[in-house]
């Protein structure tokens, strides 16, 4: 008997977003908790197992759900997209935490990474294969990832895909995929962005 | 016709040293080529070898795979060291990147100025016996087994090895409270 698999973490997007998208991409509902039991977190209870490491848990979920490819070889394409662009994700999360004389900076930093870097890759995928979706042209857990990074990047600047026509298209079809679009309501799980108020209480809690 | 997987970085553990213990625990030859110039590390991106204009760069089966986790993961699974089924990849997955939140603090280590050394110390010391090698001492006594999960060598036994070595040169008497990870 399994149920629905219960998340634990602050109620922030934090290092459990990316779950809370893979999980709604996957159609998944979810119970919350919400509460900070373990020395670790984030931690999902799942199929009978207590899973924490948020790639640990993101891993598993998109294997059970099948947005991991076909192959191995397609998996590892996968998990090239996915890692870089969780550093991309990285750094943009990061950008609240960062004081005040270094903000203007790193700001600069994320746009030159995302457009110069990260962004082109992606751009370039798709204009070689012509397909919607980044790998063996089948819906995965990169173009969940693609997704939620194209969203949070233009949070800190909103024509940062200006030059990248193709991601435009590649945003516009996938926010319409049913799940992505239920995610993507108000009211779904999706957490908005950390505001500045409340930094000095996320630092309190895992600082 | 594939070769051997072709390693490219600096001389040095970094970032690159994981995958050369997983790829020496399969029993798999690998060539290296070491980064020994700017200019060299250039010509790579110039040349577009390197997706996110990053190393280590691992060519292996006709793909040339950055990020080190993916590397791994596709070697491991490659090489039968990622378990039976989803669930013992779970488990080997949460161990394994446990490992590497502690293999982090290891990594960075030597690029800290020398006053923060000493308390960076401390603080490996500290979450290696009181977060990171407990759960592993618990799992092995637990199941009794001589590989961390399914009764079988894996990519978890693999990084563990490397991070206890790792750790105990730092602090040659980190193991003395962990009887079961001496053995291994």
């Amino acid at each position: 008997m399994s149920g629905k698999p219960k998340l634990h973490y602050f109620n922030g997007r934090g290092r459990m977003e990316t779950i809370r998208w893979l999980l709604a991409a996957a159609g998944v509902e979810v119970c919350l908790c919400g509460s900070l039991l373990f020395q670790q977190v984030p931690m999902v209870e799942i199929d009978g197992m207590k899973m924490v490491q948020s790639r640990a848990i993101a891993n598993y979920i998109a294997a059970k759900y099948n947005l991991c490819g076909k192959d191995l070889k397609e998996r590892a394409l996968i998990d090239m997209y996915v890692e870089g662009m969780a550093d991309l994700n990285e750094l943009i999360m990061s950008h609240t935490f960062q004081p005040a004389e270094k903000k203007e900076q790193h700001f600069a930093t994320i746009v030159d990474r995302a457009t110069n870097r990260y962004f082109p890759v992606f751009e370039k995928v798709l204009k070689d294969h012509g397909q919607d979706f980044l790998v063996g042209n089948q819906f995965s857990r990169a173009d969940v990832q693609l997704l939620e990074t194209i969203l949070a990047a233009e949070e800190c600047k909103p024509d940062i895909l200006a030059k990248f026509p193709l991601l435009q298209s590649f945003k516009a079809r996938t926010s319409n995929i049913p799940t992505i679009k239920k995610f993507l309501q108000p009211g779904s799980q999706r957490k908005p962005r950390l505001q500045e108020k409340d930094v000095k209480r996320v630092m309190e809690i895992f600082h | 016709m594939s070769g051997k997987p072709r390693l490219t970085y600096f001389n040095g553990r970094g970032r690159m040293e994981p995958v050369r213990w997983l790829l020496a625990a399969a029993g798999v030859e690998f060539e290296e080529k070491f980064l020994e110039t700017r200019e060299q590390y250039e010509k790579l991106m110039k040349d577009g070898e390197l997706m996110f204009q990053q190393v280590p760069l691992v060519e292996i089966d006709g793909m040339k795979l950055v990020q080190t986790r993916a590397i791994l993961s596709y070697i491991a699974g490659r090489y039968n060291l990622y378990g039976k089924d989803l669930k013992e990849r779970a488990l080997i997955d949460m161990y394994v990147e446990g490992i590497t939140d502690l293999m982090q603090m290891i990594l960075t280590f030597p690029f800290l100025p020398p006053e923060a050394k000493e308390k960076n110390l401390e603080s490996i010391k500290e979450k290696a016996t009181n977060r990171y090698f407990p759960v592993f001492e618990k799992a092995l006594k637990q199941h009794g087994q001589d590989f961390l999960v399914g009764n079988k060598f894996s990519w978890a036994d693999v990084q563990l090895i490397e991070a206890i070595l790792a750790v105990e040169e730092k602090i040659p008497a980190v193991l003395s409270a962990f009887p079961q990870l001496q053995v291994i």
